[in-house]
């Protein structure tokens, strides 16, 4: 008799149903081998539902864990490359707040009835998506969350952005679960004043969180396909990563 | 560094080729974020659209701020040497 090792997993492209009762494409990654798992939503970048967002993905169920990516520019461009639809939504003007935590609930829906889920959510995302994940574990109950350098959390957007990217720090007294936030100190979104903030609004309104901002590394930094990207900030965090969900999405 | 999210955009008279040949152009934006294939952390990128034709009707460049700068001086040259108005909407 053989058995399914650890890391085997089945990755593909899945259809699930989102914010509105709209069905949007998702990417899916789940470890094959039996037993009672975490679900994690990914919330991709603004660049979009890309090949490298898709690696994290799987990177995660490797991890044991069922992860799932919204493609969150579905409506504006379905089948489309993804840098096509990055540039359509962002011609559109962007995902509005409400369709996006109306799209992650739908994923979170999906994750609870996969065989094996034990019912424990995380979310995460970088950029855009680390702004994306602030705003899902204050608008819903999750069990973990990773903010990977989310911009205008704290800060005014520059003129121009889409006025839906508005700042959201006055939602922090509504955040559900433990965060764990990954900085870069050579950013500028977030500056690390910024990131200080945040950490101090989170004290004072006393949610369980811990932040990590990496000298000589700046925005996207775990982004392998970049020039930002820096070996050793990147794999302190997957360090950090897998070890807070394994804390919180246990069980 | 970081995602600006800030575009503008523009209403666009003209017509592009993208990667499904010739379309009609109806829209522009031009924003400083990441590149896609560029070899920078960050560039100058141009996308003229159409949306109503779907997201691939799209040209898209992704420049050094100094190409961007220069393109944009190559423009308003070749504009002001030729016939005022000849290239115009109302030609």
């Amino acid at each position: 008799m053989t058995s399914i090792s650890p890391d085997a997993i089945r990755a593909e492209t899945v259809m699930i149903t989102g914010h509105g009762g709209d069905v949007i494409e998702a990417y899916q990654a789940i470890p094959l081998a039996p037993g009672r798992r975490g679900g994690v939503v990914w919330i991709h970048h603004m660049p979009g539902y890309d090949r490298e967002t898709k690696e994290f993905v799987r990177h995660l169920a490797v991890a044991g864990y069922h992860t799932i990516c919204p493609n969150l520019y579905w409506r504006e461009a379905p089948g489309a490359d993804p840098d096509d639809a990055a540039a359509a939504s962002r011609a559109a003007g962007g995902v509005p707040d409400e369709r996006l935590v109306g799209d992650v609930a739908g994923a979170v829906e999906h994750l609870r009835a996969l065989e094996g889920a034990n019912g424990k959510i995380g979310v995460i995302g970088h950029c855009s998506g680390g702004r994306h994940t602030v705003l899902v574990a204050c608008s819903m109950k999750v069990d973990a969350a990773v903010d990977c350098y989310g911009a205008f959390v704290v800060e005014d957007a520059p003129e121009g952005m889409p006025k839906t990217m508005k700042p959201i720090l006055d939602l922090v007294p509504n955040l559900s679960c433990p965060l764990l936030g990954l900085f870069g100190n050579d950013d500028i979104y977030p500056t690390p004043q910024s990131v200080a903030t945040l950490d101090a609004e989170l004290t004072r309104c006393g949610k369980d969180h811990q932040f990590h901002s990496y000298g000589g590394a700046g925005h996207s930094f775990f982004s392998v396909d970049r020039p930002a990207y820096r070996a050793e900030a990147a794999v302190d965090g997957w360090r950090r990563i897998e070890e807070f969900f394994a804390k919180h999405l246990a069980g | 560094m970081m995602c600006t999210y800030l575009t503008e955009k523009i209403a666009v008279e003209g017509s592009g080729k993208g990667a499904t040949g010739w379309f009609s152009a109806t829209e522009a934006t031009v924003y400083v974020d990441h590149p896609v294939h560029a070899p920078y952390g960050h560039t100058v990128n141009v996308d003229v659209l159409s949306p109503a034709l779907g997201a691939s009707a799209r040209v898209a460049l992704e420049l050094t701020e100094e190409t961007a700068l220069a393109l944009a001086d190559a423009i308003r040259r070749a504009v002001a040497s030729a016939p005022t108005g000849i290239a115009s909407r109302d030609q």
